[in-house]
């Protein structure tokens, strides 16, 4: 067990008990503590695989930006604790069961695939990575990336319109 | 040099996008159902990176990018949208909107 190894079961572990704690807890507040231990633990993930542009963002961004929102919200609501109720009868006697199915079918499926290449830490690509990643966005992905400031211009009017009092 | 297989980061991307999905089926409250498909993004996240990684091509951190920003605006609109639900109906729980049941 080498140190990438280690990090990469002790990350894993954290994001998927996150993701537990995510289902299990039943207030909001507590899910969303929960969502940012995930997003931390992918964080490290993406520096393991050496994209550190991308670990930042994620920091920046997702545990950041949105997460705030989010805490911010539920603390502005503060509707307590969910309240919980019987699911249907289809979903009892045909939903788990065809779930079942479908993830043994791909269980299955994923195993008898073609073997994957194995990942190295330490090869080419990290040194150049954030520079490479911006060459693409700014030249190849100059269109796209300009859509996506108009749509964060959209979604702005849109909250402010949606979240206003009416007069 | 150490390694670790791309089916490692695979098969944790496929656990946390099952657990978002259980996540979404199974919460009642508007805001985690909210949360549930911001893990299945990040869940997506980390198919896309460790692709990217493992065929040493960029694109997939730019569709990473792409996918956070979606995801930034999806939670601004998404949000408001809850705070206007909220304010409506005085209540969180999806089993309350029910007005479009047949």
């Amino acid at each position: 067990m080498s140190l990438p190894v280690i990090l990469f079961f002790l990350c894993g572990a954290l994001a998927v008990a996150g993701a537990i704690l995510l289902i299990a807890a039943r207030e909001p507040i507590h899910s969303a503590l929960a969502l940012i231990l995930v997003m931390v633990a992918l964080a490290v993930l993406y520096l393991l695989l050496g994209a550190p542009f991308v670990a930042a963002v994620q920091i920046i961004v997702y545990a950041g930006a949105i997460m705030v929102l989010f805490v911010f919200v539920i603390m502005l609501l503060n509707m307590g604790v969910e309240e919980r109720t019987d699911f249907s009868q289809i979903a009892k006697y045909f939903g788990i069961p065809l779930g079942g199915v479908l993830i043994v079918w791909a269980a299955y499926w994923l195993l008898h695939s073609r073997p994957a290449a194995a990942i190295g830490t330490g090869s080419g690509m990290e040194a150049s990575s954030t520079r490479g990643l911006s060459t693409l966005l700014f030249r190849q992905y100059l269109f796209p990336f300009e859509a996506t400031s108009i749509l964060i211009l959209i979604a702005i009017l849109g909250a402010l319109v949606l979240a206003r009092k009416e007069e | 040099m150490s390694v670790v297989p791309v089916s490692y980061y695979l098969a944790l991307s496929a656990v946390l996008f099952g657990l978002g999905v259980i996540a979404f089926v199974f919460k009642r409250n508007i805001i985690t159902i909210f949360m549930s498909i911001e893990l299945m993004l990040n869940a997506v996240n980390l198919a896309f990176v460790a692709f990217a990684r493992a065929h040493n091509q960029l694109d997939g951190l730019v569709f990473v990018f792409f996918v956070i920003v979606v995801a930034a605006a999806e939670a601004a609109v998404g949000l408001a949208i809850v705070i206007m639900i909220a304010q409506n109906r005085q209540s969180l729980s999806v089993e309350r909107m029910n007005l479009l049941k047949f």
